[in-house]
């Protein structure tokens, strides 16, 4: 029942024995959901509500209404040791902190004081490991196997990937969460992803999600928390692995989850804040049981055919109106009828018309980043697309955390970016948000890494297609989208 | 019960960023953010309030009938806080997206969930001019016309027990779940013993102790039958 790849991990990584015979084996076969579920839950109510505990709570600049909510309650924080406070949403990744706008200012300023009131360890501007929550977490270790995970943000889904229950919750939640460590949750609905086959080159992780979201639809997966499972997971880096769990609520599931296997524990072992010698023994041996039973049964299940596909771009104003690259923009007789109202206000908003090509849709700027997609991996392959080559748009390339531009600029990634022409900048949420200063101009058509194409989320009047950042990097090398495969058979098949 | 101007804003998957958009989220609860309500989606291309906009027209509305998938995206309280602050105490639609469902109880706005076939029904009575309608919480019905009588048309709508009866006396989650701190403090303890892993590691050579800090309160002993998991 558990992941072969997992029995390989006890090899490579593990010291002392293996002992099988400590699986928790239930009568009733469960998903990793269910496990996951029961281990944190404290009690439940007639109605089916259970009261949860949280294993680890992230809190941003965004945070100001949960910590007022409690100052006016009196109230302290229940575990400020399980509470990390991270500057991200407001953070300024361009230029020197003291240029900020006021309003941005007092927000990480709140943050601090709240933090330092709470006795939270706060990342802040001037920390070495600043950066993006949902990048960070995992960064340190912090983000485990088992744990429960919430923060007031809808793509805390992330930490999924890792096999941790972890959500996005809104301010009255988060403050429950510091005045308690508990949250009041109904459980969600079991949907099985399954994804088997081989990506096709220059095919990535972020065009599984889009693809995936295309198929199901923007709230296709309302409900449900998502298993992703199927051999092309099992062969996804942790990074990728993030992304897919991270894109999980732009299918309208709150929760992506992964079981973890012996990637997760090569990416863990000895990050800074995870466990160590026997703790880390005692958690490993806890981690191999979380799997979905063989036969358990899921509420749904999907699968999918990595093979069939293509480098995905989104045409429209939700994740779930994205197309193949090398597909024409649907044609409104082609969408169901109860989607072409919202498809000719998509393609009117974005300045398209319908039943033509995607690619060669001319782009003003291009953005590299977010919790999405600004690890070092993305950063990686925007960079070899662009190495030796110009660009003919301005972008933006923020890395994901003060650690991955570190890293970054220790391989020289630095100098790929701003050699073709982009800027290279400090981490946080950037251009993905439109709150921190960095904006899409209206009007303008931006090719970018990040998860929302939503109306005027890099800014009013901004125009977004989502895309992969390979697919960002050949977006900016030519000016239009482009498929980026055209592009690696050029430089790379010798 | 509330009774109020019934409106229809006629689009799909409206997401949190058009509620809201995030350059407005830097504001304290107590300055308001009811101008802030679907801030651009009511302009027009130069910046100007569009007069034909549905809440421009019925600035008195406290209903909104809206389409599938609202409240979809970023998990931000502020949209709830928007519509809220704009006098909407209802939004009706055939989906809500999870996390701005569960906001929008803790605030106590209705999202009351109807099934396509009561959408067009009130659809059709709105209309372009709105209607006056009853949004009961007990009989989960929205009634049409202001002084309904037993035969009024109406639709039913649903919503779960917990985020009904939460609606219906304002509770505060925190006020209940502190009622339940011995099982909390028992499964914390039960937690610390059986995964000391799950707390962060100090950020150096040595582990963190789980228990150093926080003991779990409560009177009981901490190593009493675990029997609050059901």
């Amino acid at each position: 029942m558990l992941p072969r790849a997992f029995e390989r991990a006890q090899g490579v990584v593990l010291e002392g024995p293996t002992r099988l015979s400590n699986i928790d084996r239930r009568t009733r076969p469960t998903t990793l959901l269910d496990k996951l579920w029961s281990t944190h839950e404290i009690l439940s109510d007639e109605a089916g509500n259970s009261l949860l505990w949280v294993d680890r709570h992230l809190v941003h600049e965004g945070s100001h209404h949960a910590f007022a909510r409690l100052a006016s309650r009196g109230a302290t924080v229940a575990e400020p040791g399980l509470t990390l406070a991270v500057t991200d949403h407001y953070a300024p990744v361009r230029g020197s902190p003291t240029g900020i706008d006021a309003s941005a200012a007092r927000m990480m300023g709140t943050l601090a004081s709240n933090a330092r009131r709470h006795g939270i360890e706060l990342l802040g501007l001037d920390h070495p490991r600043q950066g993006i929550v949902h990048v960070v977490g995992p960064e340190l270790g912090l983000t485990l196997p088992g744990l429960l995970v919430t923060c007031g943000d809808s793509h805390t889904s992330t930490h999924g990937a890792f096999g941790a229950l972890a959500f996005g919750i809104g301010a009255t939640e988060v403050a429950h969460v510091l005045a308690t460590q508990t949250l009041w949750q109904r459980k969600p609905l079991a949907l099985r992803i399954s994804v088997n086959g081989t990506l096709g080159e220059g095919v990535t992780v972020k065009d599984l999600a889009l693809h995936w979201i295309a198929a199901l639809g923007a709230g296709g997966a309302r409900g449900h928390a998502i298993e992703y499972a199927g051999g092309t997971i099992d062969a996804l880096s942790m990074e990728a692995r993030m992304t897919l769990c991270n894109l999980s609520i732009e299918g309208g599931a709150r929760f992506g989850l992964i079981a973890p296997d012996a990637t997760t524990l090569r990416y863990l072992q000895g990050r800074p804040r995870a466990p160590r010698g026997a703790s880390w023994q005692r958690a490993v041996e806890h981690w191999r049981t979380l799997a979905s039973d063989a036969d358990a049964a899921f509420d749904r299940e999907v699968t999918i055919d990595a093979g069939g596909i293509a480098p995905t771009v989104t045409w429209g104003t939700r994740p779930d109106q994205a197309i193949a690259v090398d597909a024409c923009i649907p044609t409104l007789a082609a969408l169901a009828t109860d989607d072409t109202a919202a498809a000719r206000a998509a393609l009117d908003y974005m300045g398209l018309q319908p039943g033509r090509a995607l690619a060669g849709t001319p782009i003003d700027r291009v953005f590299l980043g977010s919790c999405t997609n600004g690890r070092l991996e993305d950063l990686r392959a925007a960079a070899a697309v662009l190495r030796g080559r110009r660009t003919r748009v301005p972008g933006l390339v923020s890395p994901g955390s003060s650690t991955v531009k570190a890293a970054a600029e220790a391989e020289g990634l630095d100098r790929v970016f701003i050699d073709a022409g982009l800027e290279w900048a400090g981490s946080g949420c950037s251009l993905c948000v439109g709150m921190n200063g960095d904006r899409v101009p209206p009007g303008e058509r931006c090719a970018s890494s990040t998860n929302r194409n939503f109306r005027g989320r890099q800014g009013p009047g901004a125009r977004t297609h989502l895309m992969s950042p390979a697919m960002v990097a050949a977006a900016a090398v030519h000016g239009h989208i482009v498929d980026v495969r055209t592009l690696l058979s050029r430089k790379d098949h010798r | 019960m509330h009774t109020g101007l019934a409106v229809h804003f006629d689009a799909d998957d409206i997401d949190t960023d058009q509620l809201i958009p995030a350059r407005f989220m830097t504001r304290s609860r107590a300055d308001g953010y009811g101008d802030c309500l679907l801030h651009d989606r009511r302009r027009s291309e130069n910046g100007k309030l569009d007069p034909a906009f549905v809440l421009e027209r019925h600035p008195q509305a406290s209903v909104l009938l809206v389409g599938r998938n609202f409240g979809c995206g970023s998990s931000r309280e502020a949209a709830v806080y928007a519509l809220l602050d704009a006098g909407i105490r209802v939004v009706v639609a055939p989906e809500f997206a999870d996390i701005f469902a569960g906001n929008a109880c803790n605030n106590g706005l209705l999202a009351a969930r109807i099934d396509e076939r009561a959408h067009a029904t009130l659809a059709a009575a709105i209309g372009e001019a709105g209607v006056r309608v009853s949004v009961s919480l007990e009989s989960a019905r929205i009634v049409l016309g202001e002084h309904p009588a037993p035969d009024s048309c109406s639709v039913a709508f649903s919503l779960d027990d917990r985020s009904r009866t939460k609606l219906i006396n304002g509770w505060d989650d925190i006020d209940l779940t502190l009622a339940h701190a011995l099982p909390i403090a028992r499964h914390r303890e039960r937690r610390a013993r059986e995964a000391d892993w799950a707390w962060p590691a100090a950020d150096g050579r040595k582990s963190a102790e789980p228990n150093g800090r926080d003991e779990p309160q409560g009177p009981d002993d901490p190593h009493g039958p675990d029997d609050e998991r059901r």
